[in-house]
């Protein structure tokens, strides 16, 4: 296995020039995630359009690994419906827990970038972390999200 | 350990034949020759650790101080040999000054909670450092809130060295205990600590020294650096895991109430009183680590086999050299550049998180630490949230900083 198969261009890109970073000033929900292992802290600022994500954006600072998948995140779930973020957040989760063959590119698209991070048991979190805190958001917690 | 041991005239180690004693270090990491470079967290064992545990579950494995048969006399007399090794090993006046733990953090636990509570009180003043782990930090929190004492603590300076006129300014008459560490984990830096005793000794504190990352380094002299307590842990000394030491002054151990009740800590028993043991018994309740404490003994005797003297020629040379090949890559900043250090190397890279550079390196067998290092505050003093650590023992070779620094261009061609 290549290390590249890891940090693919993506990843690479991603992490150096995150989308939609920066806070988000008339925010309607802002919620930390946090990992304490590793000290990965990030905050998600979510403003709803009824029930659709109408804008989404991330600050803090983490791996490569987290930067990187919470910037392709923040990406894909603009303009989705609570329904729909909820079920990709599902298929996302499973691609780095389960054993798939394939990822399954078409609700995936460029997520699939993050297919690698499965093969590393301990990085998992650090790809996870912004995904349960979009996940507890939209569920309308207001308590930090901690991986432990 | 101190800073002014001069290497040049100690013994040679035959590095290459003594790696041949480590069984787990002639392995390949995905696909590549491990390059063990954790030693700060803890470091491999000998074969002669691994065959004292093996011995002693195939030939002795019996409880201690309360068989006649046997096994029992023969483990209790290990036991004791081994009590007996650690006092040797860092120049303790008797073995009742040797309590055996399960490591550094339950040393420092057991003085907070037995000393602390019996003889501080409340508006006491408690100093420690900025660069402490955790494992120096939290049970005085713990013991300040239950007593109403204060916590102080000593900052220090770009470098990563204690800023010895604020320790001079921070130790009063109210500070009645001074626990700092004697190598820090994070930082590589030996602290002055035989003289930092003597001052807070002269303004009537007691000292305690968290050792953890000071014994596997270096000869360590209790008596010489003068303090009342010094912890440390036996798998960072190349003996087994849940097997650690708290050195403390008979007179002090002796005044002190026991940590835990239980068995064999105890003369007699009766529901109306209870006469505690003698030391070092009083603090060691209930069935300890019987093979930790022998292996721990097998450990010192390997160590001591090799040399202190020659040991710490070894790694100040690889130090120096690491140092100097790790600093000249471009975009690493050097995290803890004291004057003098010890086993440890932490830095950070331009553009590429510790955690990130952590896996790369492994990806090419090369192991270290990527992380807060369990010193969040340094992590703070130094504005970064983690850093890259790579720590090392006397098995580690010029060749293997050498490959290090090949991981670190192979992590900046993935990220360029």
């Amino acid at each position: 296995m290549d290390i590249k198969d890891l940090y693919q261009e993506v990843i690479v890109d991603h992490n150096r020039s995150p989308r939609n970073f920066g806070p988000m000033e008339d925010a309607d929900r802002k919620l930390e995630g946090f990992n304490p292992l590793c000290g990965d802290r990030l905050t998600l600022y979510l403003k709803m359009d009824g029930d659709r994500i109408g804008d989404i954006r991330f600050d803090g600072h983490g791996c490569a690994i987290s930067v990187a998948s919470a910037s392709l995140m923040t990406e894909a779930m603009k303009g989705k419906t609570v329904a729909e973020a909820e079920a990709l957040f599902e298929t996302f989760h499973d691609l780095l827990t389960t054993d798939q063959q394939e990822p399954d590119l078409d609700k995936l698209g460029k997520l699939a970038a993050l297919a690698g991070v499965r093969d590393y048991p301990t990085r998992v979190k650090c790809a996870t972390l912004c995904w349960h805190t979009l996940h507890s958001a939209l569920e309308g917690e207001d308590a930090p999200v901690s991986t432990e | 350990m101190n800073a002014a041991a001069s290497p040049d005239t100690a013994p040679v180690l035959d590095v290459e034949r003594l790696r041949a004693d480590f069984p787990i270090l002639a392995q390949e990491i995905h696909g590549q020759p491990l390059v063990y470079l954790d030693n700060a967290a803890t470091a491999q064992k000998p074969l002669a650790v691994i065959q004292t545990l093996d011995r002693y579950y195939r030939e002795y494995n019996a409880n201690i101080h309360r068989g006649v048969h046997t096994l029992s006399e023969r483990a209790t007399a290990a036991h004791d040999d081994a009590r007996g090794k650690v006092r040797d090993f860092i120049n303790a006046a008797s073995d009742k000054e040797i309590i055996f733990t399960r490591g550094t953090t339950e040393s420092i636990n057991l003085v907070a909670q037995s000393y602390g509570r019996a003889n501080l009180k409340a508006g006491d003043e408690i100093l420690i450092t900025e660069m402490e782990h955790h494992s120096n930090i939290v049970p005085w929190q713990i013991l300040c809130e239950q007593i109403g004492a204060e916590l102080r603590v000593v900052p220090i300076d770009d470098n990563g060295e204690v800023m010895l006129e604020e320790f001079e300014r921070l130790l009063g008459p109210r500070t009645r205990l001074v626990s700092i560490v004697h190598v820090s984990n994070a930082l590589g830096t030996i602290n002055p600590v035989r003289d930092m005793t003597a001052r807070a000794h002269e303004l009537g504190a007691v000292v305690m020294v968290d050792g953890a990352q000071a014994v596997p380094h270096g000869r360590v002299d209790v008596r010489e650096i003068g303090c009342e307590f010094y912890a440390f842990s036996g798998h960072k000394l190349f003996g087994p895991t849940g097997i650690g030491v708290l050195y403390g002054r008979e007179e002090l151990l002796d005044a002190m109430p026991p940590y835990q009740g239980g068995g064999d800590m105890i003369k007699m028993v009766t529901f109306d009183k209870t006469v505690y043991n003698d030391l070092p018994h009083k603090f060691e309740a209930g069935t300890p680590h019987i093979a930790g404490a022998i292996g721990l003994g097998a450990a010192i005797d390997y160590i001591s086999g090799l040399g202190l003297a020659a040991i710490q020629a070894h790694e100040h040379d690889l130090l120096e050299y690491a140092t100097a090949a790790v600093a000249a890559v471009d975009g690493v900043r050097l995290i803890g550049t004291a004057a003098a250090r010890a086993g440890v190397l932490s830095f950070i890279m331009d553009g590429i998180h510790p955690h990130d550079l952590g896996t790369i390196l492994d990806h090419d067998g090369i192991a270290i630490r990527a992380g807060h290092h369990c010193a969040m505050p340094v992590m703070d003093r130094f504005g970064v949230p983690a850093t890259a650590r790579a720590s090392f023992a006397f098995y580690n070779t010029r060749q293997e900083a050498d490959q290090l620094v090949r991981g670190l261009e192979k992590a900046k061609k993935v990220f360029s």
